[in-house]
């Protein structure tokens, strides 16, 4: 009896439990000595959470175009960033000139719609054309193939776009009509937070009714099961897989201009740390998983929202905020070292391998 | 005159000359089967018919129009239905979604509802689990769910891979009662069985495929009673 359960665990398992175990032991006295310390106000709390909700709303924006393509293809496209960096790179130039106008105060509600409307169809021509430049050509190739092209590609549309609009950080005109807050009580909203969280989750809904509700929505989820099988019922299988990189980069040209509104800054590589970061929550999720993306765009966002305050803090770190990119890849490492199908995630052994 | 004639096809899988040189024809309102033991290259012969894969020479024409080469969703529309083998039911698609993928590449929506209809009188199991996902039905289920979706298609022909595969003997026999039924109400049938016994009893005609060769074709009743038919595919002595 004994000896069958020494045969089952082996070291390496004891070693990978006592991290895990030991991180969370720290996340969780980290987080009671932050809350017995009384450092932070519930107000303060609160603005955490939204601040987390937002981002995390983005990150999962991105998120849904990583593991959408993932699901159709399995592959990972890691020039989605870029994707998500061109629209409202693009858009900022509209955005400046009317910011300087005043036009962009007097109609924000115009403005912004064409700030989305450019944005979104910027980021979702240059997803079409990756996917038919860079990706068709290779869909029967070894599937380590795919991965690297799409870095490559990644590179190419990052300098390609410095080239374009120039290697400096551009300022976004911040809105006037965004810059107020809600207030009820001690608590507070921006409006431009609200705008975020607001359109974050109509788009998903939008999407997920799309999915689940419209006959290119099945046909997505029947391609995405079976390639073959779905030709075999009259699905012409490449406008199906056109149709999801136009999804996923329409997404994530929103996302985008939502980020830019909201850290009022744009620059060809802006799409790096927010691409990375959509990647992790799609994996958190369950790559491959549309409300798994959601989930854990959300989770992320909260967390690495919340975490420095939260339980860095706690523990004595110096300036825990600097540490919050750490926290969203420390998270990234456990999830694919404990649970690497997600958390809505299926048992990626079972068909997909 | 033939509606689909297969006129000397070579198919590959890389290097290997998987098909050399099959043809056979379907006439209107007959069920043909291709029998032949595994690997022998029945489904092969089927996936080049829909275009899964490309013959390398030979012609495939349907009522006289060719569509070898052309893509598989392309073939579907010009009225070629597969159930393919081991069935590919969509699991996260519900019942209802799975049959209506069947009829995705069709607009005329009241022929669609007609055929729905047709379909869940002919398998009143699936309209009972019309909103559970294909991947929670029984082995039966699934077979039945795959027919329906080829018959989603609107067919001219409908390619039949394995019908009777895995199936218990009671549901085999419903399934081969089906395929009948079907081909009365005027269903061209291509039926590829390993199952020789049951599949010449339903068809008129047959083919037997022997290494990427066919290595006969007669009439069902000739071939029932053919010396090669009974030894190697009838099990008799």
């Amino acid at each position: 009896m004994l000896r069958r359960l020494s045969e089952r665990i082996n070291a390496t398992d004891v070693v990978m439990f006592l991290i895990g175990g030991s991180i969370l032991a720290l996340v969780l006295v980290g987080s009671v000595a932050t809350l017995t310390s009384g450092k932070y106000s519930a107000a303060q709390w609160f603005d955490l959470i939204v601040f987390g909700v937002a981002l995390g709303g983005i990150y999962a924006l991105i998120a849904l175009g990583y593991t959408m393509v993932y699901g159709i293809l399995r592959m990972i496209n890691f020039a989605h960033s870029e994707v998500f960096m061109s629209g409202p790179f693009t858009a900022y130039f509209l955005a400046d000139a009317w910011g300087r106008s005043g036009f962009l105060d007097e109609n924000p509600v115009v403005c912004l719609l064409a700030i989305f409307v450019l944005a979104m169809a910027i980021s979702l021509i240059v997803a079409v054309l990756l996917e038919r430049i860079a990706y068709r050509p290779l869909r029967f190739a070894p599937r380590l193939v795919p991965l690297i092209t799409a870095i490559g590609a990644s590179f190419f549309l990052q300098y390609f776009f410095r080239g374009l609009y120039g290697p400096n950080i551009k300022p976004y005109p911040e809105i006037a009509a965004l810059k107020p807050y809600l207030r009820f009580g001690d608590f507070r909203i921006q409006y431009v937070q609200i705008l975020v969280i607001v359109a974050a989750a109509l788009m998903m809904a939008g999407l997920q009714l799309i999915v689940q509700r419209t006959r290119v929505g099945k046909a997505m989820r029947a391609v995405a099961e079976d390639k073959q099988t779905a030709a075999l019922m009259g699905i012409d299988v490449d406008s199906i897989i056109v149709l999801t990189f136009v999804i996923g980069g329409a997404l994530a040209g929103a996302a985008g201009v939502l980020y830019a509104l909201m850290f009022r800054q744009v620059s060809f590589i802006m799409g790096f740390i927010p691409g990375i970061k959509a990647f992790t929550a799609a994996v958190l999720g369950g790559i491959g998983n549309i409300p798994g993306a959601m989930v854990g765009g959300l989770f992320l966002g909260v967390i690495e929202s919340l975490g420095p305050s939260l339980f860095l803090d706690g523990l004595g770190i110096p300036a825990p905020q600097q540490l919050k990119d750490a926290i969203a890849f420390t998270l990234l490492v456990l999830v694919l070292i404990f649970r690497p199908s997600g958390i809505l995630g299926e048992k990626l052994a079972e068909k997909k391998a | 005159m033939a509606m689909l004639q297969v006129n000397d096809i070579h198919s590959y899988y890389g290097h290997i000359h998987a098909l050399k040189g099959i043809s056979l024809t379907v006439d209107k309102g007959e069920i043909v089967t291709l029998i032949g033991a595994n690997g022998a290259g029945k489904t092969t012969t089927l996936k080049t018919i829909s275009g899964t894969m490309h013959p390398r020479h030979g012609a495939i024409t349907l009522d006289g129009e060719h569509i070898e080469g052309l893509p598989p969703h392309a073939i579907v529309m010009r009225g070629i239905g597969q159930s393919p083998e081991g069935r590919k039911i969509f699991g996260a698609l519900t019942v209802q979604e799975n049959l209506e993928m069947g009829a995705y590449a069709r607009t005329d929506k009241p022929a669609i509802a007609r055929d729905l209809d047709f379909v869940f009188t002919l398998f009143p199991r699936l309209a009972e689990r019309k909103f559970q996902l294909g991947g929670t039905l029984s082995g039966g289920e699934q077979q039945m769910l795959a027919m329906g979706r080829a018959l989603m298609t609107h067919p001219r022909v409908l390619m039949l891979d394995e019908p009777s595969m895995g199936l218990a003997p009671v549901l085999v026999e419903a399934i081969f009662e089906t395929i009948q039924k079907l081909n009365q109400e005027g269903t061209t049938i291509l039926l590829i069985e390993q199952n020789a016994a049951k599949a010449l009893q339903v068809a008129k005609r047959g083919y037997v495929i022997e290494t990427g060769q066919i290595v006969l074709q007669d009439t069902a009743e000739n071939l029932r009673k053919s010396e090669l038919v009974r030894k190697a595919y009838l099990g008799e002595m």
